[in-house]
């Protein structure tokens, strides 16, 4: 049987996962604080955009985006698959831009920045 | 001993005569400390002669005797009565062809195991006179848990990729190939590529993980698909992305 070309689209899924189960709480954490008036000097409004103002954080913050995004596209479509949509082509493409168009559109910010 | 009244609800069917699958009740007096097979064959010697299933050890050794109890797949063999309340419903394991009563057609199964190559397939081949092929217990570990598998195919039952998609390879096949890729002394990972690596093979798994919930022996099937697909997913960056990858 031949190899399947699934790879492509499982590597960037198993790196956003990964990613997201680290990322995400921290984010939690972080939102909850901020929501309880507790901001640390360092992650304010002014120092954030300072730091996002180099290059190096610009893309490091796009490859998070992006693989995380990328990461509940492909979550989704398996999800679809199993709850009986099986159209796949259709909802992996659809998907799959949703999350590139939402990486394009986070680039575009973070270059404005 | 104590004894108990236990009511075993148990699905028919016999190919000759009945046109599709019925249950059959069956009052069992047991003893406390009996498993659902033990009642099984209580009704076979006392009962009911014709009730068929397969068994063999009654230890969780030969993996004969998966069914589903009360809904999950489970030996029948390690399945104890206390650990049942009321009506305990017997089905033959889910996702496999009934051939009669509690006995599944199985050559699906079968087929894919041996399509997976689940043997050594030497690295190098070297006379007998140079000696063993020598192991360390660190090269050991790596795949022992795997060679665990007693084929009983609950995992199989368990899990909803399979009985969505009947071509996909599945947990015991691919851990059983897992376990000669890990194993230090073989060479065979790219062979059995063709099989573990196609579509059917790791990349229909979605991690549901019912696989190793269910693993009487604890293989974790579900690891060692994962472990697969790195490994596979490495191979095909390798050979698509690196100058001079391409096959
Ligand atoms: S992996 Fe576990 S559940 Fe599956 S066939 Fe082997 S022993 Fe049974
Ligand atoms: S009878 Fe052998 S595993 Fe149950």
């Amino acid at each position: 049987m031949a190899k399947s070309n699934k790879p492509l689209v499982w590597g960037p899924f198993a790196a956003g996962g990964t990613i997201t189960a680290f990322v995400t709480p921290v984010l939690i954490v972080l939102t909850l604080l901020a929501a309880l008036g507790y901001v640390p000097e360092m992650l304010g409004y002014e120092n954030l955009r300072g730091v996002l103002a180099h290059w190096f954080a610009k893309l490091s913050v796009s490859v998070i985006i992006f693989l995380s995004l990328w990461s509940v596209a492909h979550r989704l479509r398996i999800t679809c698959y199993d709850l009986g949509v099986r159209a796949d082509a259709l909802v992996a493409a659809a998907l799959y831009l949703a999350a590139v168009l939402g990486s394009v559109a986070a680039v575009v910010y973070l270059a404005r920045i | 001993m104590s004894e108990r009244l236990v009511e075993v609800e148990v699905l028919r069917y016999n190919p000759e005569t009945d046109s599709e699958p019925h249950f059959q009740r069956y009052s069992v007096s047991c003893e406390e400390e009996w498993v659902v097979l033990d009642a099984l064959n209580h009704v076979k010697e006392t009962i009911d002669p014709t009730l068929s299933y397969r068994w063999s050890c009654h230890m969780a050794v030969c993996g004969s005797c998966g069914m589903m109890i009360n809904g999950e797949p489970k030996l029948a063999c390690k399945a104890f009565l206390r650990n049942y309340e009321g009506v305990i419903r017997v089905e033959p394991l889910a996702h496999f062809p009934i051939e009669r009563d509690l006995v599944t057609v199985i050559d699906d199964f079968v087929s894919k195991l041996a399509r997976v190559k689940p043997y050594l397939i030497p690295k190098e081949d070297k006379p007998l006179s140079a000696g063993e092929y020598r192991q360390t217990p660190a090269q050991l570990k790596k795949y022992k848990q795997y060679t665990l598998c007693i084929n009983c195919m609950l995992c199989y039952s368990a899990c909803p990729e399979y009985g969505l998609i009947p071509k996909y390879i599945g947990p015991a096949a691919l851990s059983l190939a897992h376990r000669y890729n890990a194993d230090s002394r073989d060479g065979g990972r790219e062979e059995r590529a063709q099989e573990v690596a196609a579509t059917e093979g790791v990349w229909d798994c979605s991690f549901v993980g019912a696989c190793s919930e269910v693993c009487p022996e604890h293989v974790d099937p579900a690891s060692a698909i994962q472990q697969e697909k790195i490994a596979n997913m490495v191979d095909w960056y390798k050979e698509h992305l690196m100058p001079g990858g391409a096959k």
